[in-house]
């Protein structure tokens, strides 16, 4: 564990925690914008936040400690995982602590201890939520780690810097069909684990749809503050793996200062080129029915299934 | 060392059990606790001497039992299984004095115990196949005069024990036919004349024997198809004994097959491996299912055994797989993923089952859906459970998430392979592992999540408190151990290579390299530390904390009712419970499954537009049970039905008989 390592990987914490809310007001920026709307600047979800964290702390009088150490665990592991992705550079110390499959099972940390949360406070919108957070997460599972398999059949490795390193030494892996496949594959779980249209609507409050917002019901001031920073920070980190696993081109591959700040930059138009994606097509979308998120999640395995068929026949 | 340690074992043993038989009512119950955790304790010593390098320990008893003797060959294989037996056992005997002062203290539970704990210790250490069969079968009955301590006032403990004693007793015959045509074919009941004589068995024969052996174990084991006994007969037994069951007993299930196919036969054909993958693959499917369903709490714990069942076989049918292609490293990965999670397993089931017998002495039941808010009336279970059910989830950075890395980096990196079955089977074999694995955590935020938080929903549930310090010693101590092997799991990486080299058929170097801090496998560049990850979410925990705590200017934490909606009462009859909570998921899986639900609606008398009660009931039944077993019993009642017709009881009848049966064998000795 070096000491440029270990410094690069608390660079890329602050900076995706820096940038993480930006990121959701320009999300929110293009909605508006494409629905006529004026809409809010894009500091405005940081000016939520600093209110949020500047009120009292309002806890419903059933719940224990699970409904405490929820937003602090769900905020730890996210982080964590922002530490270990590379953003920046292949050279995060964390590279070696733990791999994709760490990765994944980090971020399944935070929503089990989310859904635990929900349902400490013993309102039926806690449990709701809880109940089908969890059942899009167990579906989505599969997807996720065969799509890991399909990446770390060419490479040999599942560690996050190898995997990416070997994209950049042979650049045509990246537009093979098992690649391809995988990403498409990834894209779906992205936008079910993320909790955007089709399978959940972020901005929702109608009380049958929602997913997370009703998880988090209860929570409110600096609790709901970690929350939504938390929340902000998986979109980050999910977008994040899906643009340099697969388009890893301007990552710097030292830890020298030059090549990070264009690491920073490119990350930075490849989140928010994707996000953008995200934000035009949930304008023209409209939620599915919850009993249909299985079928797309399905599909979405279908996708990798192949592309790890795709990475031994085509090979 | 070794012979020292097993020897203090087998005497502890002995006094526990003179304990249980002679010393009144509540001194037996502490005596037998403290005498049986000794005697684990010491059974523990020696397994861990022979891991730390010890050579391994064998002993010959010719005169102890007629036929063969008995022999003692305790290696680094047979260690690992005893350890882990030690391991739920010592925390278990302290557990059980709490729980035994208010449950079950008769004579002969108090005295199978003993016997229960030292059988599972010593089935690994046997040597000969006259040795193994006699603790095997100690070890059968012990448990099933466990199983049925409760019988008294649960009916349903006797038809558990009806089902355990049939499946076990036609398990013990075909482990006992497997191992005498190999003892028979290598010229030798000993393991060691087994394994040097194996080679002249045909590959017929081989194969014969290694299937009756997977039947047998399998069926201790609690594989599919042959598990039905288990989420009968596990959740009956008394708390602690349920998981000694689930925590060791199956896993000599494992140690058989591991034992008998790929070290006594050294391995086969590559079918063998594909055969134990895809019970592995169907085990767990079928047991995290069920346990997802499950609203009974012990009955969801037994079925979740059957599933981590399934993941081990995965990892012992994988190795198999690679042996035969010819890629040792990754098969000696694969074994030390299986035999890594045999320890986990061992520890935060039976951690898990302790927690839920501390619930069921508390409140009087097992059902979920009439639990609820025991995290604030028994904090210290509350807090134990948690441990497991993270841990068993397999979540970072907890000890079930360092096997279940192991297992898929041995399945991921068998591609690129050029043996077609295993480019098939890998895929398939990851995507069951990653879908048990996102069911297994809804199953225990379920269990937890209804268990433990919101509002009693039963005045029992409300009315609980937390168990006995003894209870608490044990279940804490079990915490503490998952915790342990969560964080320094790479104590465990020469351990594990001396185990994975005793088994002839699949051994190779070094499966696990580590430098401190980091798990690193042979061949494989893959690292992880999960002594890092945690260290990296305690900081990153505390970091958050103070930000919250340096911002907030008032400092006040105001307690509130939660949000009713409007509504100002709420009651616990409007929290989902274990059943709605489950129920997307039952809905996405009902054509697997196929439950059964029946909903009852009660109209008032004067009209029907109102509507008195609803009832609602869910039912999920064993699709092998209903298919299998019963159309079976249902042949063999027929079969005696029809042999009832000859026996009529009319004595002139039977000397017609008697007198036929004279001339026939008359005729037939001439």
């Amino acid at each position: 564990m070096s000491l440029t390592g270990t410094a690069v990987a608390l660079l890329q914490v602050v900076l995706t925690i820096a940038a993480a809310p930006f990121l959701v007001g320009v999300m929110r920026l293009i909605r508006a914008r494409l629905e006529g709307r004026v809409g809010p600047p894009i500091v405005q979800p940081w000016r939520d936040l600093r209110k949020l964290l500047g009120k009292d702390r309002m806890v419903s009088d059933n719940t224990g400690w699970v409904f405490s150490i929820a937003p602090l665990v769900l905020l730890a592991s996210a982080t964590l995982v922002a530490g270990i992705v590379p953003f920046l550079s292949t050279k995060s110390a964390l590279d070696q602590v733990g791999d994709l499959f760490a990765v994944v099972y980090l971020l399944l940390l935070g929503t089990v201890f989310l859904s635990l949360a929900g349902l400490d406070a013993g309102t039926a919108f806690g449990g709701m939520g809880s109940s089908r957070a969890m059942t899009i997460t167990a579906i989505a599972e599969p997807t996720v780690l065969v799509a890991i398999f399909a990446l770390s059949v060419s490479t040999g490795s599942s560690n996050l810097g190898s995997i990416v390193a070997a994209t950049l030494a042979h650049p045509a892996t990246a537009a093979s069909p098992e690649s391809l496949l995988a990403f498409a594959a990834l894209a779906v779980v992205t936008i079910a684990e993320t909790g955007r249209i089709p399978v959940d609507n972020p901005n929702t409050h109608l009380e049958l749809t929602m997913i997370h917002e009703a998880m988090v019901l209860e929570y409110s001031g600096p609790d709901l503050a970690l929350i939504e920073l938390a929340a902000h920070l998986r979109l980050v980190v999910f977008l994040g793996l899906l643009s340099n696993l697969f388009v890893p081109w301007g990552i710097a591959t030292t830890a020298q200062p030059l090549q990070l700040l264009g690491a920073a930059v490119a990350v930075a138009v490849k989140i928010v080129v994707l996000a953008a994606v995200i934000a035009i097509v949930e304008v023209f979308m409209a939620k599915v029915r919850l009993f249909r998120v299985p079928e797309l999640l399905a599909a979405s395995f279908v996708l990798a299934f192949l592309a790890v068929t795709a990475s031994f026949f085509l090979a | 060392m070794v012979g020292v340690a097993l020897g203090i074992a087998a005497i502890a043993a002995t006094l526990a059990m003179a304990a249980g038989c002679v010393l009144p009512e509540r001194a037996r119950v502490v005596w037998v606790g403290i005498l049986t955790a000794a005697s684990a304790t010491a059974g523990g010593v020696a397994g861990i001497a022979v891991l730390a390098g010890s050579a391994r320990f064998t002993a010959n008893y010719p005169d102890l039992l007629p036929l063969g003797g008995i022999r003692i060959e305790f290696d680094a294989l047979s260690a690992i299984f005893t350890v882990a037996a030690a391991l739920v056992a010592v925390p278990a005997s302290i557990y059980g004095i709490g729980y035994g002062l208010h449950g079950p203290s008769s004579r002969p539970v108090q005295v199978a115990y003993p016997l229960l704990v030292w059988s599972l210790m010593m089935v690994p250490a046997a040597g000969n196949v006259t040795g193994l069969v006699v603790l095997w079968e100690l070890m059968a009955i012990s448990s099933l005069i466990l199983v049925l301590a409760e019988h008294q006032h649960n009916p349903e403990a006797r038809t558990a024990a009806q089902w355990y004693a049939v499946v076990t007793h036609l398990s013990l015959l075909a482990i006992v036919v497997a191992l005498l045509i190999l003892a028979h074919g290598a010229g030798g009941e000993s393991f060691a004349a087994m394994r040097s004589g194996a080679g002249r068995l045909g590959p017929g024969v081989t194969s014969v024997v290694f299937l009756l052996a997977l039947l047998g174990f399998g069926a201790k084991a609690g594989v599919v198809p042959v598990h039905v006994w288990l989420p009968r007969a596990h959740p009956e037994a008394p708390s602690h004994v349920s998981a000694l069951m689930s925590g060791a007993m199956v896993k000599l299930g494992i140690y058989g097959v591991v034992r008998v196919g790929w070290d006594l036969l050294g391995g086969g054909p590559g079918w063998w491996g594909a055969v134990v993958l895809i019970v592995g693959l169907a085990s767990a499917m079928f047991g995290i299912l069920h346990a997802l369903l499950a609203s009974d709490l012990k009955r969801l714990l037994a079925y979740s055994t059957t599933e981590n069942v399934g993941l081990i076989f995965i990892g012992i049918g994988a190795a198999g797989l690679f042996a035969s292609t010819g890629n040792r490293p990754l098969a000696a990965v694969a074994l030390a993923a299986a035999l890594l999670h045999v320890i986990n397993h061992a520890a935060f089931k039976g951690l898990l089952f302790l927690g839920a017998g501390s619930i069921h002495s508390a409140t009087g039941t097992r059902d979920l859906d009439s639990l609820g808010g025991l995290a604030r009336r028994m904090p210290v279970t509350a807090a134990t459970f948690a441990v497991g059910a993270l841990a068993i989830a397999a979540l970072p950075p907890l000890n079930g998430f360092v096997s279940e890395w192991l297992l898929l980096q041995s399945l991921v990196h068998s591609l690129p392979s050029k043996a077609v079955a295993v480019a098939v089977a890998m895929p398939v074999a990851v995507a069951v592992v990653a879908l048990v694995g996102g069911l297994v955590a809804a199953t225990f935020v379920k269990a937890f999540g209804t268990a433990f938080l919101a509002m009693p929903r039963s005045v029992e549930a409300e009315q609980a408190h937390e168990s006995p310090r003894t209870m608490q010693i044990g279940l804490v101590a079990l915490a503490g151990m998952c915790v342990a092997l969560a964080l320094a799991p790479t104590v465990l990486a020469e351990p594990l290579r001396r185990a994975t080299v005793a088994v002839a058929g699949l051994s190779s170097g070094r499966p696990i390299h580590t430098n401190g801090v980091y798990l690193q496998l042979s061949g494989i560049q893959a690292g992880l530390s999960p002594l890092l990850l945690a260290t990296g979410l305690g900081v990153m925990m505390v970091v958050a904390l103070a930000v919250v705590r340096r911002r907030r200017v008032h400092h006040t934490v105001r307690d509130i009712p939660a949000w009713g909606c409007g509504r100002t009462l709420q009651t616990a009859r409007m929290e989902y419970t274990a059943t709605s909570f489950a129920e997307p998921l039952q809905r996405v899986f009902d054509d697997v499954l196929h439950p059964e639900i029946d909903v009852d609606v009660d109209h008032r008398t004067e009209s029907r537009h109102y509507i008195e009660a609803i009832r609602y009931r869910r039912q999920t039944r064993d699709a092998f049970e209903q298919r299998l077993y019963l159309p079976l019993l249902g042949v063999v009642r027929r079969a005696g039905d029809a042999a009832r017709r000859v026996q009529n009881g009319s004595i002139h009848r039977y000397l017609t008989f008697s007198l036929i049966t004279l001339i026939v064998v008359l005729i037939a000795a001439r």
